[in-house]
């Protein structure tokens, strides 16, 4: 037995099985159960150790060899799949409630089992390729067969194709670069398409005119969930390269490029956030500025930057679960998302729409909430290196919070009688319910997760030590 | 005289690539991409054994024959006139040209760049992909956008394959081809439906 199976084959050929299931609480229980005995494998049992059980005695081992390469789970990153699978779970019990599982259990489950070859895999710019499988798995998730597709899954399709060729070729040019340091043309070159590479990816500014149109077009459960996954892996992905090639950690163009992309899209997303006059565009653009503040925390020193960075994965996996959830039971309920259909929605849906205002909330930054901990250290970080910088982000910041203050405005705005008529069943009560609490005991208590967060950056050789 | 096929087969990526900007005939779209494939072959025996090479034509003409496929089953009037932007046929010549003209003012320096790859090689892929991108520029039809990201990739395969040899690459790469063809022929299925057919899940 060895790990790349266990996380990564076993996951997909699962999906394909579920494919067949048409019960949405059989796919939700199925999945959610599935993807937590996976996290639990993920987090206690070690790797590459001998194991008795009773008579039975067993290793797992870290590699997988795939035509003439290898697939490789180190010891290290067992946290990072924990999270990673305990995260999933989190979507897909909460995808019965959404009426989304028939798609997203069996597809979601392929696409995280990709997402994690791609960490896995050797030599590791070859991810490029697994991700550019786990976007085209993406087109059926987004879209179902029976609606026309909107523009936002065409430009999502191609912008996101269109990082692996850049990525790829990046990859094979980093190794010139490092053969003959001193070329420093073909360097600066490499860094070009890296930087294309990844904006295209990450949906750097300008280049995420995608994301708002896809919270509009498709579930904001769905979206919610590929826009965590794909940016999230992505990112650890990129801070592969930064671990790998030492000239380009000690970049200094490299690093304010990080910070620039980083506060453009905190800034951007911010404010046009604050400007939107529909639900789901509003928590699209607060999934940018979330991209934003992982960039940002690449910016940092790594001693700092990198623990920041694993910090702000569990409180944006938890927020943004429960604000696309909550956007979800909200759009079943009225016509559209835009402001005009929203009005006194608390009447309807009170828990829903509580969720998405502490969602909001969190991913401001807003005290005592998950996403708080990790802005406050990263704005300290990076108030040591650029005040101005952090000033930028303090305007961001307050456009993603005056988005929350004008979503509350417009959502307990009732008309004058109207009786309170609540809508949301209990599963949907409880599990909202689960979700706030979460929110604030990340807030309250962000060291209960440092249990998994404390060895993460060690899965970096260079940057985590 | 691999060289002269080489360059034979840049003659017809420029004419199939250029093709496929112009002809509006879904059926002419799909074998002007076979041949482009069938070219591509040629240029990538440069630096690749047959056996892998072979690969990605198969791969190429698999795709091309999903994407047939789906098109022949789709009602035609929904797609006879395309929805590209500009329209002119002369226009698209003109932004062909300029394409042609910026890949051969860039072929020597990308040949350097990689690994000395030969200039019919990279020509005939900075083509496809300049040609693939100006599809994607120009054009909003499912199926055209898929052609042209299909072109893209075939582009840049051509290239990669001067400096990586690696069977897992050219595996993946060929799923990702058929993938993509796939999924432009779900998104060309899903946009010639209407809503209402949805069947209801079961909800338990």
């Amino acid at each position: 037995m060895n790990a790349p199976t266990i996380w990564i084959v076993v996951p997909i050929f699962f999906g394909v099985l579920l494919l067949f299931i048409n019960s949405q609480r059989a796919l939700s229980i199925l999945g959610g159960v599935f993807a937590a005995v996976l996290a639990l494998i993920a987090q206690f049992v070690p790797l590459e150790e001998a194991l008795r059980v009773g008579t039975f005695s067993f290793k797992i081992d870290s590699s997988l060899n795939v035509l003439g390469r290898v697939l490789v789970i180190l010891p290290a990153e067992g946290s990072l799949l924990a999270l990673i699978y305990g995260a999933t779970a989190l979507w897909f019990f909460g995808a019965e409630a959404s009426k989304t599982a028939t798609r997203l259990v069996p597809i979601g489950l392929m696409i995280t089992g990709l997402m994690v070859a791609s960490l896995a895999v050797e030599p590791f710019l070859y991810a490029a390729l697994f991700i550019e499988m786990a976007i085209l798995l993406a087109v059926p998730l987004l879209t179902s067969i029976y609606s026309p597709p909107g523009r936002g899954i065409i430009r999502f399709l191609i912008y996101q194709t269109l990082a692996m060729p850049f990525i790829l070729v990046t990859g094979w040019l980093l190794a010139g670069v490092e053969a003959s340091p001193g070329d420093l043309a073909l360097a600066a070159q490499s860094t070009s398409m890296l930087g294309l590479g990844f904006a295209f990816l990450l949906a750097v500014f300008p280049l995420y005119n995608w994301v708002p149109m896809l919270f509009e077009e498709t579930s904001p459960y769905i979206a919610g969930y590929l826009l965590w996954i794909l940016p999230t892996i992505t990112i650890i992905f990129g801070a592969g390269f930064l671990d790998r090639y030492s000239w380009l950690r000690s970049s200094s163009q490299l690093i304010d490029a990080l910070r620039i992309a980083g506060l453009l899209m905190i800034v951007t997303g911010g404010l046009f956030a604050g400007f939107q006059r529909h639900l789901g565009r509003i928590m699209a653009y607060g999934v940018i500025a979330e991209t934003g503040f992982s960039l940002l925390a690449l910016s940092l020193d790594p001693q700092v930057g990198i623990p920041i960075l694993f910090l702000l994965i569990p409180a944006r996996a938890l927020g943004q679960a429960l604000w696309s959830f909550a956007l979800t039971i909200i759009q079943d309920n009225v016509e559209t998302l835009r402001f005009r259909a929203t009005r006194g929605l608390l009447r309807i849906t009170p828990f829903a729409g509580a969720a998405m205002i502490m969602a909001t909330l969190s991913t401001g930054a807003f005290p005592l909430l998950a996403g708080f901990p990790a802005r406050l250290a990263l704005w300290e970080g990076l108030s040591r290196v650029s005040l101005s910088a952090s000033l930028w982000m303090g305007i961001g910041i307050i456009g993603l919070l005056t988005s929350a203050f004008r979503s509350l405005a417009v959502v307990s705005m009732a008309e004058e009688y109207i009786t309170w008529e609540r809508r949301e069943n209990l599963t949907q009560v409880s599990m909202l319910g689960l979700g706030m609490i979460g929110l604030v005991i990340l807030g309250l208590f962000p060291q209960t997760v440092q249990y998994f967060l404390s060895e993460l950056p060690t899965m970096f050789e260079r940057l985590g030590r | 005289m691999a060289i002269t096929f080489a360059w034979i087969a840049v003659v017809v990526i420029l004419v199939t690539s250029v093709g496929l900007l112009l002809v509006r005939d879904w059926r002419l779209i799909i074998i002007l991409l076979a041949v482009q494939y069938l070219a591509m072959l040629v240029l990538i025996l440069q630096h690749w054994p047959l056996g892998m090479a072979t690969v990605k034509v198969v791969a190429g003409w698999m795709s091309a024959a999903i994407l047939g496929m789906t098109r022949s089953g789709l009602p035609a009037q929904k797609f006879d006139d395309e929805s590209i932007w500009p329209r002119g046929r002369l226009f698209r010549l003109f932004a062909a040209g300029i394409v042609g003209l910026m890949v051969s003012a860039a072929t020597p320096g990308v040949s350097t760049i990689m690994a000395d790859a030969g200039f019919a090689v990279t020509s005939g892929s900075l083509l496809l992909i300049g040609m693939g991108l100006l599809h994607l520029g120009i054009t909003v039809s499912l199926l055209r956008v898929t052609i042209g990201l299909m072109t893209v990739l075939a582009g840049f395969e051509i290239l990669y394959s001067a400096v990586e040899g690696s069977v897992l690459v050219a595996a993946l790469l060929a799923i990702i081809n058929l993938g993509l063809a796939l999924a432009g022929s779900y998104l060309l299925i899903a946009s010639n439906s209407s809503e209402d057919v949805e069947p209801e899940v079961e909800s338990l």
